[in-house]
């Protein structure tokens, strides 16, 4: 029972922080159908921006709260000079961008913030809650990472379905012809669009790194897995990504859990096999057709 | 060319929208060749043709989709040598497609919201942190999407998707979402196809009606819809305007007897 409750609820938090990053890759592949592969590195570029500024004496919280608008930046900056030009063009193109800026992210954050393992602090404990005598397995970073992953996600609900601004990005993206016919400026939401994604990359990565290591290779698994969680949820459907992330983090810890966590990385494969074969769409995908 | 005709059928002498002497070439085909039209305040301006005449690329030189290789367009006076789409809504102009358009995963209300836009004064970052005077202003933008529903008698399908609707409902929606902008021009671009007999008449009686807030410019093949709504009416055959004047006028002019009315009579879409 102890080993099950545990297993559940490690599997819980690292699936809200599989959820943040699949979001990320949902908002940008719905509105301008580019699988962003750059996503961890920007996660890990501006993760780094926290770090520089935590070893400089500010607090966790500065570090958090730069390491997001930095993200904003990033993202929007990104898109704005380097993937504009593969907008609309064909999809290989925009592949090799994102694969090319991968390569990019990581040499420069090489350069700049060295290669070494470097600690990252975390805001709250990372030691189990003691309720009575016995231990629950549900860290203080652990709350503090399902609450944020929370409140991101009613944040962006709120901004999508309840703002005008919401309702143009959504124009935007889903008729950008038709939208700049009723005055949209649709160059700008794709902007905004990038920036808010890269503001929710942002937040997974500095969840991965609280209380562990940081190098600029370190959230690359993350890629796998928050690719996997999304193409779960159907790549189009940002509940879907949250749902996708949620249940590979618990499958994944009752495989660590229960199997061996040697065999991690091959189960979210299998799943992502699996699903591919019997519900190419995602399981919540609303689309029926797609253009191989 | 300044209009000064004495006679007052339009409102106010001058026109809104003057192309002159537009030129759009396809490689070696001319699409349109030296077209020269205005429409002015309060008008029906009706474009027809048989098709690949240059009807639609007439449209799309009107709203900034196609830039013309010669000639110019005026929209009050003022020319407009990069116009772009997005500025379009901004000037007054409207436009609806053949295709709809139609969000199909938003709501009927959201998609006419979106048309409203212009009318946002929010800026860009108050609409982004949510500020309260965002937060009224789009109250107001969803109070006048239901309006323009209401004035189309659907708002009853509000919250519905637009593929829930049948085709005519759908079209109205697509109106709706143009008209919501308030512009002072409205580019219809087939508004009559797929429509019943009775859903026609309907829809003349509603061009009519606009004409007391805006100028109307329509692409249309339905003969009778355009002898009954338009004012004026250009006839353009392989990308040259061949003729233009009141229906009745066109009706008899000889030159689109013989290249469109003579073959093609009872040819309608």
């Amino acid at each position: 029972m102890q080993q099950l409750t545990t297993t559940l609820l490690t599997g819980l938090t690292l699936g809200a922080v599989f959820s943040a990053f699949a979001l990320a890759l949902v908002m940008i592949w719905r509105s301008t159908r580019i699988v962003n592969f750059a996503q961890a590195p920007m996660a890990m570029v501006t993760t780094y921006v926290a770090l520089v500024l935590i070893d400089a004496g500010a607090s966790y919280w500065v570090g958090f709260v730069a390491a997001l608008l930095s993200g904003f930046v990033l993202g929007a900056v990104i898109e704005r000079v380097v993937v504009r030009h593969v907008e609309g063009k064909a999809e290989l193109n925009a592949v090799i961008l994102t694969l090319g800026l991968f390569i990019v992210l990581h040499a420069a954050a090489a350069l700049v913030f060295g290669s070494r393992f470097r600690s990252f602090p975390a805001p709250f404990g990372v030691r189990g809650l003691t309720v009575g005598d016995s231990t629950i397995p549900l860290t203080g970073f652990g709350i503090f990472t399902l609450v944020s992953v929370l409140v991101v996600m009613g944040l962006l609900v709120a901004l999508f379905r309840g703002t005008d601004i919401g309702l143009r990005m959504r124009a935007a993206a889903f008729g950008p012809e038709v939208a700049r016919l009723l005055g949209v400026k649709v160059g700008r939401m794709l902007t905004l669009g990038w920036a808010l994604a890269s503001v929710v990359g942002s937040l997974s990565g500095l969840l991965i790194a609280g209380g562990g290591l940081v190098h600029p290779g370190y959230m690359d698994s993350v890629v796998v897995y928050g690719f996997v969680a999304a193409v779960l949820g159907g790549l189009e459907s940002p509940g879907g990504a949250v749902v996708g992330g949620l249940s590979l983090g618990l499958t994944l810890s009752v495989v660590s859990g229960y199997v061996g966590s040697e065999v991690v990385p091959l189960a979210a494969l299998l799943v992502l096999v699996v699903v591919l074969l019997v519900r190419p769409g995602g399981l919540f995908s609303t689309v029926h057709e797609r253009r191989v | 060319m300044p209009d000064t005709r004495p006679d007052a059928t339009a409102p106010s002498g001058s026109p809104l929208l003057a192309l002159e002497g537009v030129t759009v070439r396809f490689g070696g085909i001319m699409a349109l060749s030296e077209v020269g039209l205005d429409v002015g305040p309060g008008r029906v301006l009706g474009v027809i043709g048989p098709n690949g005449a240059g009807k639609t690329t007439l449209f799309n030189v009107a709203c900034g989709f196609q830039r013309p290789d010669e000639g110019t367009i005026t929209w009050k006076g003022e020319r407009l040598d990069r116009l772009r789409p997005h500025d379009l809504a901004g000037l007054g102009i409207a436009r609806t497609l053949q295709g709809l358009g139609l969000f199909e995963r938003m709501t009927v209300l959201d998609n006419v919201t979106v048309g409203a836009d212009r009318h946002g004064r929010a800026g860009f970052w108050s609409g982004l942190l949510a500020l309260p005077r965002s937060a009224r202003e789009e109250a107001a933008l969803r109070e006048r999407a239901m309006a323009a529903l209401e004035e189309l008698g659907i708002a009853h399908t509000a919250p519905r998707y637009p593929a829930s609707l049948p085709y005519a409902v759908r079209k109205k929606v697509a109106l709706a979402r143009a008209l919501v902008a308030e512009p002072e021009l409205v580019l219809l671009d087939e508004p009559a196809s797929g429509l019943s007999g009775e859903e026609m008449d309907e829809l003349a009686g509603l061009v009519r009606g606009l004409t007391s807030r805006m100028a109307v410019m329509l692409v249309e093949h339905h003969m009778d819809l355009v002898m009954t709504v338009c004012d004026d009416i250009a006839v353009l055959d392989f990308g040259r305007l061949i003729a233009r004047g009141s229906p009745d006028v066109v009706r008899e002019d000889p030159a689109v007897v013989a290249a469109y009315l003579g073959d093609d009579v009872g040819q309608e879409a």
